[in-house]
């Protein structure tokens, strides 16, 4: 039978065994690096997820950003930076006018329950970011072969 | 070639905007994971995603990692005038795909 110090024990090992996760300040620096170290402001950026994921392997998330999408004044760019992922970064959007509606979905990969952040750019120039909390109960990028 | 699907109207009314869904098939091996023999898998992944109007940009994507296996984009496009939708997936070991898809604007 294990005992529960024989647990404490193997925790390391569990650790030893995961891939390298980002931190969050990998996740800070890399959202500096991409907006260039502009003021962040918090609004207008809407995520759309599910609060309880059951699987991380394929995540719908949808992202919006209030803007009116004209020639003058339109949605530049969006992002989604993660926490605990191997890699801060997930994907990176560059919209254009002709686009009509700032919004966009996508199914991503989540490794362990994290915070999210989306951010996007307005053609004003202005950064504009939310975060979410998300809960994951099925990891990704943990397992070995593939499913 | 790996198959896409594209998902949207064949016509619509000018000024309307439209939904257009793209996914592709694609294994994006994150580079990360361990295979048989116990080394990480090498990486490969689809890099980037392009969607052209009427040769026009209308969004482009760079992908990491962290998007999921058969990449699901979906977005939306204002419809001014008749003319191709052309969508371009490049990635890791040369992987370059396109697919189009007309568009008819009519009132």
């Amino acid at each position: 039978m294990t005992t529960r110090r024989q647990l404490i024990a193997a925790l390391p090992l569990l650790a030893l065994v995961r891939p390298a996760a980002a931190t969050p300040e990998e996740q800070k620096a890399a959202i500096a690096t991409y907006t260039s170290n502009a003021p962040i402001k918090r609004g207008k950026v809407t995520i759309d997820i599910a609060q309880l994921i059951d699987n991380g392997n394929a995540v719908p998330i949808a992202i919006r950003v209030d803007s009116p999408m004209t020639e003058q004044d339109h949605v530049t760019d969006i992002a989604i930076f993660n926490e605990k992922n191997p890699l801060p970064d997930v994907v990176r959007f560059k919209l254009t006018p002709l686009a009509g509606k700032p919004e966009i979905s996508t199914r991503i990969r989540l490794a362990t329950s994290q915070t999210l952040t989306a951010l996007a750019r307005t053609s004003d120039g202005q950064w504009w970011q939310q975060t979410v909390d998300v809960i994951v109960a099925l990891a990704a990028c943990v397992e070995g072969e593939a499913i | 070639m790996a198959s896409a699907l594209i998902h949207m109207p064949a016509s619509a009314k000018p000024g309307e905007i439209i939904e257009v869904r793209a996914l592709i098939a694609h294994t994006m091996e994150t580079g990360f994971r361990p295979g048989p023999d116990g080394k990480p898998l090498t990486r490969d992944i689809i890099r980037k995603f392009e969607c052209r109007y009427n040769g026009k940009t209308v969004i482009s994507a760079e992908l990491h990692p962290a998007m999921s296996a058969n990449p699901y984009i979906a977005f939306f496009v204002k419809a001014t005038a008749s003319g191709p939708l052309e969508f371009t997936w490049t990635g890791d070991n040369a992987f370059t795909q396109t697919e189009q898809k007309q568009l008819q604007v009519q009132p």
